[in-house]
Protein backbone atom coordinates (compact mmCIF):
# COMPACT_ATOMS: atom_id res chain seq x y z
CA UNK A 1 0.00 0.00 0.00
CA UNK A 2 2.80 2.18 0.74
CA UNK A 3 4.51 1.45 -2.58
CA UNK A 4 1.33 2.08 -3.87
CA UNK A 5 1.23 5.78 -2.51
CA UNK A 6 4.83 6.78 -3.16
CA UNK A 7 4.25 5.62 -6.45
CA UNK A 8 1.00 7.63 -6.92
CA UNK A 9 3.08 10.68 -5.53
CA UNK A 10 6.17 10.09 -8.22
CA UNK A 11 3.48 10.27 -11.15
CA UNK A 12 1.85 12.96 -10.41
CA UNK A 13 4.48 14.48 -9.43
CA UNK A 14 6.31 13.19 -12.69
CA UNK A 15 3.36 14.45 -15.22
CA UNK A 16 3.16 18.38 -13.54
CA UNK A 17 6.92 18.63 -13.78
CA UNK A 18 7.10 17.13 -17.64
CA UNK A 19 4.06 18.73 -18.57
CA UNK A 20 5.78 21.71 -19.57
CA UNK A 21 8.24 19.52 -21.54
CA UNK A 22 5.85 18.24 -23.26
CA UNK A 23 4.43 21.48 -24.27
CA UNK A 24 8.43 22.60 -25.16
CA UNK A 25 8.50 19.69 -27.58
CA UNK A 26 4.92 20.50 -29.25
CA UNK A 27 6.32 24.30 -29.69
CA UNK A 28 10.04 22.97 -31.14
CA UNK A 29 8.39 20.22 -33.25
CA UNK A 30 5.97 22.99 -34.52
CA UNK A 31 8.65 25.87 -35.00
CA UNK A 32 10.58 23.01 -37.19
CA UNK A 33 7.71 22.14 -39.91
CA UNK A 34 6.95 25.91 -40.43
CA UNK A 35 10.53 26.31 -41.46
CA UNK A 36 11.35 28.66 -38.53
CA UNK A 37 14.66 28.29 -36.07
CA UNK A 38 12.73 26.42 -32.84
CA UNK A 39 13.10 27.82 -29.19
CA UNK A 40 14.62 25.64 -26.97
CA UNK A 41 12.58 22.77 -25.67
CA UNK A 42 13.18 24.12 -22.49
CA UNK A 43 11.37 27.58 -22.86
CA UNK A 44 8.21 26.75 -21.17
CA UNK A 45 10.15 25.81 -17.71
CA UNK A 46 12.03 29.52 -18.52
CA UNK A 47 8.81 31.30 -19.00
CA UNK A 48 7.22 30.22 -16.02
CA UNK A 49 10.13 30.98 -13.87
CA UNK A 50 10.13 34.25 -15.18
CA UNK A 51 6.76 34.81 -14.25
CA UNK A 52 7.07 33.68 -10.69
CA UNK A 53 9.67 36.07 -9.94
CA UNK A 54 7.37 39.18 -10.83
CA UNK A 55 5.09 41.29 -9.40
CA UNK A 56 1.34 40.79 -9.47
CA UNK A 57 -0.42 42.96 -10.99
CA UNK A 58 -4.40 42.73 -10.18
CA UNK A 59 -7.41 45.46 -11.20
CA UNK A 60 -8.83 46.97 -8.65
CA UNK A 61 -12.50 45.25 -9.05
CA UNK A 62 -11.18 41.84 -9.19
CA UNK A 63 -13.03 39.58 -6.36
CA UNK A 64 -11.10 37.43 -4.26
CA UNK A 65 -12.07 34.41 -7.28
CA UNK A 66 -9.92 36.35 -9.26
CA UNK A 67 -6.95 35.57 -7.33
CA UNK A 68 -8.47 32.01 -6.17
CA UNK A 69 -9.09 30.40 -9.59
CA UNK A 70 -5.48 29.83 -10.36
CA UNK A 71 -4.61 27.86 -7.81
CA UNK A 72 -7.72 26.05 -8.48
CA UNK A 73 -7.33 25.28 -12.13
CA UNK A 74 -3.90 24.13 -11.31
CA UNK A 75 -5.64 21.63 -8.78
CA UNK A 76 -8.09 20.47 -10.89
CA UNK A 77 -5.56 19.67 -13.57
CA UNK A 78 -2.93 18.31 -11.06
CA UNK A 79 -6.02 16.11 -9.74
CA UNK A 80 -6.73 15.03 -13.19
CA UNK A 81 -3.36 13.88 -13.47
CA UNK A 82 -3.04 11.86 -10.19
CA UNK A 83 -6.43 9.65 -11.33
CA UNK A 84 -5.18 9.18 -15.29
CA UNK A 85 -2.86 6.03 -15.38
CA UNK A 86 0.21 6.89 -16.98
CA UNK A 87 2.84 4.68 -16.57
CA UNK A 88 1.34 2.48 -13.72
CA UNK A 89 -2.13 1.04 -13.90
CA UNK A 90 -4.59 0.62 -10.65
CA UNK A 91 -3.12 3.46 -8.28
CA UNK A 92 -4.68 3.84 -5.01
CA UNK A 93 -5.94 7.12 -6.10
CA UNK A 94 -7.90 6.20 -8.90
CA UNK A 95 -10.94 4.68 -7.63
CA UNK A 96 -11.74 8.60 -6.68
CA UNK A 97 -13.17 9.47 -9.71
CA UNK A 98 -13.94 7.19 -12.59
CA UNK A 99 -14.39 8.36 -16.69
CA UNK A 100 -17.39 10.81 -16.26
CA UNK A 101 -16.04 12.41 -12.91
CA UNK A 102 -12.94 13.43 -14.57
CA UNK A 103 -15.36 15.13 -17.24
CA UNK A 104 -16.16 17.03 -13.89
CA UNK A 105 -13.12 17.99 -13.23
CA UNK A 106 -12.23 19.05 -16.59
CA UNK A 107 -15.35 21.26 -16.34
CA UNK A 108 -14.39 22.53 -13.22
CA UNK A 109 -11.44 24.33 -14.29
CA UNK A 110 -13.09 25.62 -16.81
CA UNK A 111 -15.99 27.06 -14.80
CA UNK A 112 -13.21 28.86 -12.64
CA UNK A 113 -11.33 30.04 -15.68
CA UNK A 114 -14.53 31.69 -17.18
CA UNK A 115 -15.50 33.25 -13.93
CA UNK A 116 -12.56 34.72 -13.70
CA UNK A 117 -12.65 35.57 -16.66
CA UNK A 118 -15.34 37.73 -16.54
CA UNK A 119 -14.63 39.22 -12.93
CA UNK A 120 -13.00 42.30 -14.18
CA UNK A 121 -15.77 43.10 -16.85
CA UNK A 122 -13.40 43.90 -19.16
CA UNK A 123 -15.07 43.15 -22.88
CA UNK A 124 -12.07 40.55 -23.46
CA UNK A 125 -12.70 38.65 -20.51
CA UNK A 126 -16.16 38.29 -21.54
CA UNK A 127 -15.85 37.51 -25.00
CA UNK A 128 -13.22 34.44 -24.14
CA UNK A 129 -15.53 33.49 -21.67
CA UNK A 130 -18.45 32.99 -24.17
CA UNK A 131 -16.28 31.40 -26.67
CA UNK A 132 -15.18 29.17 -24.61
CA UNK A 133 -18.00 28.25 -23.05
CA UNK A 134 -19.57 27.06 -26.88
CA UNK A 135 -16.21 25.65 -27.67
CA UNK A 136 -16.86 23.62 -24.35
CA UNK A 137 -20.25 22.68 -23.96
CA UNK A 138 -20.38 21.26 -27.95
CA UNK A 139 -17.08 19.03 -26.41
CA UNK A 140 -18.66 17.60 -23.32
CA UNK A 141 -21.33 15.43 -24.70
CA UNK A 142 -18.06 14.14 -27.33
CA UNK A 143 -16.34 13.02 -24.59
CA UNK A 144 -18.13 11.68 -22.90
CA UNK A 145 -19.45 9.58 -25.55
CA UNK A 146 -15.80 8.58 -26.35
CA UNK A 147 -15.97 7.18 -22.63
CA UNK A 148 -18.68 5.71 -22.92
CA UNK A 149 -17.72 3.88 -26.03
CA UNK A 150 -14.36 2.48 -24.51
CA UNK A 151 -16.25 1.94 -21.10
CA UNK A 152 -18.92 -0.37 -22.97
CA UNK A 153 -16.16 -2.37 -24.37
CA UNK A 154 -14.67 -3.13 -20.68
CA UNK A 155 -18.12 -2.88 -18.96
CA UNK A 156 -16.79 -0.59 -16.26
CA UNK A 157 -16.06 3.37 -16.40
CA UNK A 158 -13.44 3.75 -14.33
CA UNK A 159 -10.34 4.09 -16.25
CA UNK A 160 -8.11 1.18 -14.58
CA UNK A 161 -10.60 -1.61 -15.70
CA UNK A 162 -10.71 0.01 -19.52
CA UNK A 163 -6.43 0.09 -19.69
CA UNK A 164 -6.50 -3.59 -17.87
CA UNK A 165 -9.18 -4.47 -20.59
CA UNK A 166 -7.61 -3.36 -23.38
CA UNK A 167 -3.95 -3.41 -22.71
CA UNK A 168 -3.36 -7.01 -20.73
CA UNK A 169 -5.76 -9.23 -22.32
CA UNK A 170 -5.76 -10.60 -25.68
CA UNK A 171 -5.47 -8.54 -28.86
CA UNK A 172 -8.38 -7.49 -30.97
CA UNK A 173 -9.27 -5.04 -33.15
CA UNK A 174 -12.17 -2.39 -32.40
CA UNK A 175 -13.08 -0.55 -34.87
CA UNK A 176 -15.36 1.32 -32.46
CA UNK A 177 -12.34 2.12 -30.75
CA UNK A 178 -10.80 3.53 -33.99
CA UNK A 179 -13.86 6.21 -33.91
CA UNK A 180 -13.67 6.82 -30.80
CA UNK A 181 -9.90 7.71 -31.22
CA UNK A 182 -10.20 10.23 -33.78
CA UNK A 183 -13.04 11.50 -32.00
CA UNK A 184 -11.26 12.06 -29.12
CA UNK A 185 -8.21 13.79 -30.88
CA UNK A 186 -10.66 16.06 -32.44
CA UNK A 187 -12.00 16.94 -28.61
CA UNK A 188 -8.77 17.19 -27.11
CA UNK A 189 -7.63 19.94 -30.22
CA UNK A 190 -10.52 21.66 -29.20
CA UNK A 191 -10.34 21.62 -25.64
CA UNK A 192 -6.47 22.40 -25.39
CA UNK A 193 -6.90 25.67 -27.68
CA UNK A 194 -5.20 24.45 -30.69
CA UNK A 195 -5.35 24.86 -33.94
CA UNK A 196 -7.81 24.91 -35.74
CA UNK A 197 -9.88 25.61 -33.10
CA UNK A 198 -8.16 28.35 -31.41
CA UNK A 199 -4.47 29.82 -31.66
CA UNK A 200 -2.40 29.55 -28.65
CA UNK A 201 -0.16 32.19 -29.50
CA UNK A 202 -2.12 34.78 -31.00
CA UNK A 203 -3.53 37.57 -29.61
CA UNK A 204 -6.15 38.94 -32.22
CA UNK A 205 -9.39 39.62 -30.73
CA UNK A 206 -11.32 38.34 -33.34
CA UNK A 207 -9.80 35.04 -33.42
CA UNK A 208 -9.08 34.27 -29.68
CA UNK A 209 -10.59 32.10 -27.36
CA UNK A 210 -8.42 31.04 -24.24
CA UNK A 211 -5.96 34.21 -24.77
CA UNK A 212 -8.77 36.07 -24.24
CA UNK A 213 -9.91 34.70 -21.07
CA UNK A 214 -6.54 35.14 -19.28
CA UNK A 215 -5.52 38.62 -20.62
CA UNK A 216 -5.78 40.28 -16.90
CA UNK A 217 -3.19 37.80 -15.57
CA UNK A 218 0.18 38.65 -14.70
CA UNK A 219 2.83 36.72 -12.19
CA UNK A 220 2.42 34.19 -10.69
CA UNK A 221 -1.14 33.98 -11.51
CA UNK A 222 -0.28 33.54 -14.97
CA UNK A 223 2.31 31.21 -14.30
CA UNK A 224 -0.12 28.70 -12.62
CA UNK A 225 -2.20 29.45 -15.62
CA UNK A 226 0.23 28.57 -18.05
CA UNK A 227 1.80 25.83 -16.34
CA UNK A 228 -1.91 24.32 -15.45
CA UNK A 229 -2.46 24.59 -19.85
CA UNK A 230 0.68 22.58 -19.96
CA UNK A 231 -0.67 20.04 -17.26
CA UNK A 232 -4.13 19.78 -19.34
CA UNK A 233 -2.27 18.86 -22.44
CA UNK A 234 -0.03 16.40 -20.62
CA UNK A 235 -3.03 15.36 -18.96
CA UNK A 236 -5.00 14.79 -22.18
CA UNK A 237 -2.70 12.99 -24.00
CA UNK A 238 -1.67 10.84 -21.17
CA UNK A 239 -5.76 9.99 -21.55
CA UNK A 240 -5.34 9.53 -24.95
CA UNK A 241 -2.70 6.67 -24.93
CA UNK A 242 -4.25 5.05 -21.83
CA UNK A 243 -7.85 4.33 -23.97
CA UNK A 244 -6.35 4.20 -27.39
CA UNK A 245 -2.40 2.91 -27.07
CA UNK A 246 -2.24 1.28 -23.49
CA UNK A 247 0.68 -1.40 -24.07
CA UNK A 248 3.89 -0.76 -22.16
CA UNK A 249 1.30 1.08 -18.72
CA UNK A 250 2.91 -1.61 -16.31
CA UNK A 251 0.03 -3.67 -14.44
CA UNK A 252 -0.61 -3.17 -10.78
CA UNK A 253 2.62 -4.60 -8.62
CA UNK A 254 4.59 -5.12 -11.87
CA UNK A 255 7.55 -3.42 -10.58
CA UNK A 256 9.73 -5.16 -13.24
CA UNK A 257 7.50 -3.34 -16.06
CA UNK A 258 7.95 0.33 -14.63
CA UNK A 259 11.57 1.51 -16.55
CA UNK A 260 9.83 0.39 -20.22
CA UNK A 261 6.95 1.79 -19.25
CA UNK A 262 8.39 5.08 -18.33
CA UNK A 263 10.12 4.45 -21.53
CA UNK A 264 7.18 3.63 -23.33
CA UNK A 265 5.26 7.00 -21.89
CA UNK A 266 8.13 9.44 -23.02
CA UNK A 267 8.05 7.60 -26.66
CA UNK A 268 4.03 7.70 -27.25
CA UNK A 269 4.55 11.27 -25.90
CA UNK A 270 6.74 12.68 -28.20
CA UNK A 271 5.01 10.60 -31.03
CA UNK A 272 2.01 12.10 -30.19
CA UNK A 273 3.46 15.97 -29.57
CA UNK A 274 5.27 15.72 -33.14
CA UNK A 275 1.24 14.68 -34.59
CA UNK A 276 -0.20 17.36 -32.80
CA UNK A 277 2.42 19.94 -34.10
CA UNK A 278 2.01 18.42 -37.48
CA UNK A 279 -2.00 18.22 -37.74
CA UNK A 280 -1.52 21.73 -36.43
CA UNK A 281 1.10 22.87 -39.57
CA UNK A 282 -1.11 21.45 -42.03
CA UNK A 283 -4.15 23.09 -41.13
CA UNK A 284 -6.08 26.48 -41.06
CA UNK A 285 -7.57 28.06 -38.18
CA UNK A 286 -11.75 27.67 -38.28
CA UNK A 287 -13.76 30.39 -38.20
CA UNK A 288 -15.23 30.52 -35.27
CA UNK A 289 -18.73 29.51 -36.53
CA UNK A 290 -17.70 26.59 -37.91
CA UNK A 291 -16.44 25.00 -34.70
CA UNK A 292 -19.64 23.73 -33.90
CA UNK A 293 -19.37 21.95 -37.14
CA UNK A 294 -16.26 20.99 -35.89
CA UNK A 295 -17.02 19.58 -32.74
CA UNK A 296 -20.28 18.08 -33.91
CA UNK A 297 -18.49 15.97 -36.80
CA UNK A 298 -16.22 14.31 -32.93
CA UNK A 299 -19.77 13.73 -31.93
CA UNK A 300 -21.17 12.28 -34.75
CA UNK A 301 -17.71 9.69 -34.74
CA UNK A 302 -18.26 8.73 -31.12
CA UNK A 303 -21.50 8.13 -31.32
CA UNK A 304 -21.34 6.20 -34.76
CA UNK A 305 -18.58 3.87 -32.77
CA UNK A 306 -20.50 3.29 -29.70
CA UNK A 307 -23.18 2.25 -32.74
CA UNK A 308 -20.62 0.40 -34.53
CA UNK A 309 -19.92 -1.56 -30.87
CA UNK A 310 -23.18 -2.85 -30.58
CA UNK A 311 -23.24 -4.09 -34.66
CA UNK A 312 -19.92 -5.95 -34.55
CA UNK A 313 -18.40 -6.22 -30.89
CA UNK A 314 -21.33 -7.78 -29.30
CA UNK B 1 -13.76 -11.82 -29.41
CA UNK B 2 -13.61 -15.19 -31.46
CA UNK B 3 -13.66 -13.75 -34.88
CA UNK B 4 -10.08 -14.42 -36.60
CA UNK B 5 -7.67 -11.23 -37.22
CA UNK B 6 -8.84 -10.94 -41.24
CA UNK B 7 -12.40 -10.84 -40.51
CA UNK B 8 -11.59 -8.26 -37.66
CA UNK B 9 -9.95 -6.19 -40.50
CA UNK B 10 -13.30 -6.72 -42.68
CA UNK B 11 -15.10 -5.52 -39.45
CA UNK B 12 -12.45 -2.27 -39.69
CA UNK B 13 -12.73 -1.79 -43.23
CA UNK B 14 -16.55 -1.71 -43.21
CA UNK B 15 -16.52 0.88 -40.62
CA UNK B 16 -14.41 2.68 -42.40
CA UNK B 17 -16.64 2.85 -45.37
CA UNK B 18 -19.62 3.77 -43.09
CA UNK B 19 -17.14 6.74 -42.05
CA UNK B 20 -16.36 7.68 -45.57
CA UNK B 21 -20.39 7.92 -46.54
CA UNK B 22 -20.09 10.41 -43.46
CA UNK B 23 -17.53 12.70 -44.83
CA UNK B 24 -19.24 12.24 -48.66
CA UNK B 25 -22.42 13.96 -46.58
CA UNK B 26 -20.20 16.53 -45.43
CA UNK B 27 -17.97 17.21 -48.58
CA UNK B 28 -18.82 20.49 -49.79
CA UNK B 29 -16.48 20.43 -52.61
CA UNK B 30 -16.86 18.53 -55.48
CA UNK B 31 -12.94 17.46 -56.02
CA UNK B 32 -13.14 16.23 -52.06
CA UNK B 33 -16.64 13.92 -52.95
CA UNK B 34 -14.22 12.37 -56.12
CA UNK B 35 -11.35 11.42 -53.56
CA UNK B 36 -13.45 10.08 -51.11
CA UNK B 37 -15.50 8.21 -53.74
CA UNK B 38 -12.23 6.58 -54.78
CA UNK B 39 -11.31 5.63 -51.06
CA UNK B 40 -14.53 4.50 -50.71
CA UNK B 41 -13.97 1.67 -53.77
CA UNK B 42 -10.35 1.29 -52.18
CA UNK B 43 -11.78 0.31 -48.60
CA UNK B 44 -14.37 -1.90 -50.95
CA UNK B 45 -12.16 -4.03 -52.75
CA UNK B 46 -9.55 -5.08 -50.38
CA UNK B 47 -12.88 -6.12 -48.20
CA UNK B 48 -13.57 -8.08 -50.76
CA UNK B 49 -10.15 -9.58 -51.09
CA UNK B 50 -9.90 -10.15 -47.72
CA UNK B 51 -13.41 -11.89 -47.36
CA UNK B 52 -12.64 -13.53 -50.94
CA UNK B 53 -8.92 -15.05 -49.32
CA UNK B 54 -10.57 -16.01 -45.79
CA UNK B 55 -13.20 -18.18 -47.27
CA UNK B 56 -11.92 -19.39 -50.74
CA UNK B 57 -14.49 -17.55 -52.95
CA UNK B 58 -12.73 -16.92 -56.07
CA UNK B 59 -15.10 -15.42 -57.99
CA UNK B 60 -15.16 -12.27 -55.66
CA UNK B 61 -11.35 -11.72 -56.39
CA UNK B 62 -12.24 -10.95 -59.76
CA UNK B 63 -15.16 -8.66 -58.06
CA UNK B 64 -12.59 -6.77 -56.24
CA UNK B 65 -10.60 -6.46 -58.68
CA UNK B 66 -13.82 -5.34 -60.74
CA UNK B 67 -14.36 -2.45 -58.10
CA UNK B 68 -10.94 -1.51 -58.04
CA UNK B 69 -10.01 -0.94 -61.58
CA UNK B 70 -13.87 0.70 -61.82
CA UNK B 71 -14.33 2.73 -59.03
CA UNK B 72 -10.84 3.37 -57.45
CA UNK B 73 -9.27 4.25 -61.06
CA UNK B 74 -11.41 4.77 -63.83
CA UNK B 75 -14.22 6.45 -62.53
CA UNK B 76 -12.72 8.89 -60.15
CA UNK B 77 -10.04 9.72 -63.30
CA UNK B 78 -13.12 10.57 -65.54
CA UNK B 79 -14.41 13.26 -62.74
CA UNK B 80 -11.39 14.90 -62.18
CA UNK B 81 -11.35 15.48 -65.84
CA UNK B 82 -15.26 16.31 -65.96
CA UNK B 83 -14.72 18.52 -62.96
CA UNK B 84 -11.84 20.45 -64.75
CA UNK B 85 -13.27 20.35 -68.05
CA UNK B 86 -16.74 21.76 -66.80
CA UNK B 87 -14.38 24.11 -64.30
CA UNK B 88 -17.47 23.41 -61.41
CA UNK B 89 -14.86 23.08 -58.28
CA UNK B 90 -16.02 25.39 -55.85
CA UNK B 91 -17.97 25.38 -52.74
CA UNK B 92 -21.69 23.71 -53.06
CA UNK B 93 -23.98 24.59 -50.78
CA UNK B 94 -26.64 21.25 -49.93
CA UNK B 95 -29.94 22.21 -50.04
CA UNK B 96 -30.08 21.06 -45.81
CA UNK B 97 -27.17 22.63 -43.73
CA UNK B 98 -24.84 20.15 -42.95
CA UNK B 99 -25.21 19.46 -39.46
CA UNK B 100 -28.63 18.70 -40.02
CA UNK B 101 -28.06 16.21 -42.61
CA UNK B 102 -25.46 14.37 -40.64
CA UNK B 103 -28.27 14.23 -37.64
CA UNK B 104 -30.57 12.90 -40.12
CA UNK B 105 -27.62 10.58 -40.87
CA UNK B 106 -27.20 8.94 -37.57
CA UNK B 107 -31.13 8.02 -37.50
CA UNK B 108 -30.58 6.47 -40.76
CA UNK B 109 -27.58 4.37 -39.40
CA UNK B 110 -29.93 3.38 -36.31
CA UNK B 111 -32.88 2.55 -38.44
CA UNK B 112 -30.76 0.45 -40.99
CA UNK B 113 -28.90 -1.26 -37.80
CA UNK B 114 -32.15 -2.29 -36.14
CA UNK B 115 -33.36 -3.17 -39.88
CA UNK B 116 -30.60 -5.32 -40.59
CA UNK B 117 -30.38 -7.65 -37.25
CA UNK B 118 -33.08 -9.88 -37.97
CA UNK B 119 -32.11 -10.09 -41.73
CA UNK B 120 -28.43 -10.78 -40.34
CA UNK B 121 -29.42 -13.46 -38.39
CA UNK B 122 -30.95 -15.93 -41.11
CA UNK B 123 -27.62 -14.58 -42.92
CA UNK B 124 -25.16 -17.64 -42.90
CA UNK B 125 -22.02 -16.13 -44.06
CA UNK B 126 -18.85 -14.78 -41.58
CA UNK B 127 -19.26 -11.37 -42.32
CA UNK B 128 -22.89 -11.03 -41.99
CA UNK B 129 -22.95 -8.29 -38.85
CA UNK B 130 -21.80 -5.95 -41.10
CA UNK B 131 -25.20 -5.82 -43.15
CA UNK B 132 -26.33 -2.94 -41.35
CA UNK B 133 -23.30 -0.92 -42.06
CA UNK B 134 -24.14 -2.05 -46.47
CA UNK B 135 -27.48 -1.06 -45.69
CA UNK B 136 -26.54 2.02 -43.81
CA UNK B 137 -24.40 3.34 -46.69
CA UNK B 138 -26.59 2.94 -49.27
CA UNK B 139 -29.57 4.57 -47.50
CA UNK B 140 -26.85 7.86 -46.95
CA UNK B 141 -25.40 7.94 -50.59
CA UNK B 142 -29.44 8.32 -50.99
CA UNK B 143 -29.34 11.13 -48.44
CA UNK B 144 -26.76 12.66 -50.44
CA UNK B 145 -28.60 12.36 -53.50
CA UNK B 146 -31.43 14.33 -51.79
CA UNK B 147 -29.37 16.76 -50.15
CA UNK B 148 -27.53 17.89 -53.16
CA UNK B 149 -28.81 20.27 -56.12
CA UNK B 150 -25.78 19.40 -58.23
CA UNK B 151 -25.41 17.46 -61.13
CA UNK B 152 -21.87 15.95 -60.28
CA UNK B 153 -22.68 15.32 -56.16
CA UNK B 154 -25.56 13.17 -57.18
CA UNK B 155 -24.44 11.02 -59.94
CA UNK B 156 -21.37 10.40 -57.15
CA UNK B 157 -24.51 9.55 -54.49
CA UNK B 158 -25.97 6.98 -57.07
CA UNK B 159 -22.40 5.42 -57.34
CA UNK B 160 -21.59 5.44 -53.62
CA UNK B 161 -25.36 3.87 -53.36
CA UNK B 162 -24.09 1.06 -55.45
CA UNK B 163 -21.16 0.76 -53.67
CA UNK B 164 -23.03 0.04 -50.88
CA UNK B 165 -25.28 -2.25 -52.55
CA UNK B 166 -22.11 -4.73 -53.66
CA UNK B 167 -21.05 -4.82 -49.95
CA UNK B 168 -24.31 -5.36 -48.60
CA UNK B 169 -24.41 -8.51 -51.40
CA UNK B 170 -21.12 -9.81 -50.56
CA UNK B 171 -21.62 -9.88 -46.97
CA UNK B 172 -25.31 -11.29 -46.96
CA UNK B 173 -24.61 -13.90 -49.69
CA UNK B 174 -20.85 -13.69 -50.50
CA UNK B 175 -21.66 -11.54 -53.81
CA UNK B 176 -24.19 -11.86 -56.70
CA UNK B 177 -22.98 -14.63 -59.41
CA UNK B 178 -20.17 -13.29 -61.52
CA UNK B 179 -22.49 -12.83 -64.94
CA UNK B 180 -24.64 -10.38 -62.62
CA UNK B 181 -21.41 -8.56 -61.49
CA UNK B 182 -20.11 -8.24 -64.56
CA UNK B 183 -23.30 -7.06 -65.73
CA UNK B 184 -23.76 -4.42 -63.35
CA UNK B 185 -20.72 -2.92 -63.45
CA UNK B 186 -20.57 -2.80 -67.17
CA UNK B 187 -24.28 -0.84 -66.51
CA UNK B 188 -22.62 1.58 -64.12
CA UNK B 189 -20.08 2.31 -66.51
CA UNK B 190 -22.27 3.09 -69.14
CA UNK B 191 -24.58 4.94 -66.87
CA UNK B 192 -21.57 7.30 -65.87
CA UNK B 193 -20.62 7.88 -69.37
CA UNK B 194 -23.93 8.62 -70.45
CA UNK B 195 -24.48 11.29 -67.15
CA UNK B 196 -21.49 13.15 -68.29
CA UNK B 197 -22.53 13.81 -72.03
CA UNK B 198 -25.96 14.73 -70.07
CA UNK B 199 -23.64 17.14 -67.97
CA UNK B 200 -22.39 19.04 -70.68
CA UNK B 201 -25.88 19.14 -72.10
CA UNK B 202 -27.23 20.62 -68.82
CA UNK B 203 -24.51 22.99 -68.71
CA UNK B 204 -24.80 24.21 -72.29
CA UNK B 205 -28.63 25.04 -72.12
CA UNK B 206 -28.71 26.29 -68.47
CA UNK B 207 -25.36 27.25 -67.71
CA UNK B 208 -24.82 25.98 -64.82
CA UNK B 209 -25.03 22.42 -63.38
CA UNK B 210 -27.79 23.61 -60.49
CA UNK B 211 -30.66 21.08 -60.66
CA UNK B 212 -32.85 23.37 -59.70
CA UNK B 213 -32.98 25.07 -63.19
CA UNK B 214 -34.67 21.56 -64.54
CA UNK B 215 -37.67 23.10 -62.71
CA UNK B 216 -38.55 25.79 -65.71
CA UNK B 217 -39.15 22.67 -67.73
CA UNK B 218 -42.52 22.32 -66.68
CA UNK B 219 -45.39 23.12 -68.22
CA UNK B 220 -47.81 25.37 -66.80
Amino acid sequence: MTAGILLQIAQTLLAILLAPLLLGWVNQCRAWLQGRGAPPITQPYRSIRKLFHKDAVIAHNASPLFRFAPYMIFACMALAAGIVPMIVNDLPFSPAADAIALVGVFALARVFLALAAMDIGTSFGTLGARREMLVAFLAEPALLMVFFTASLISQSTELPHIVETLAHSEFAIYPSLAFAAVAFWMISVAENARIPVDNPTTHLELTMIHEAMILEYSARHLALIEWAVALKLFTYSALGIALFLPWGIAAAGDWGALPLAVLALFAKMAGGGFLLAFMEAISAKLRLFRVPEYLGTAFLLAVLGMLIHFLLEV
Amino acid sequence: MSLTYHLQVVNLLAALLLLISFAMLSQRRIVGLVTLFAWQGAALSLSTAIVAWSTDQHHLYYSAALTLALKVIAMPWFFYRLVKKLDVDRDVEPMINIPTTMLIGIALVIFSFNLALPISELSGTVMRSTLGIAMACVLLAFLMMITRRNAIPQVIGFLAMENGLFFAATSATYGMPLVVELGVALDVLIGVFVLGIFFFQIRETFDSLDLKHMEKLKER
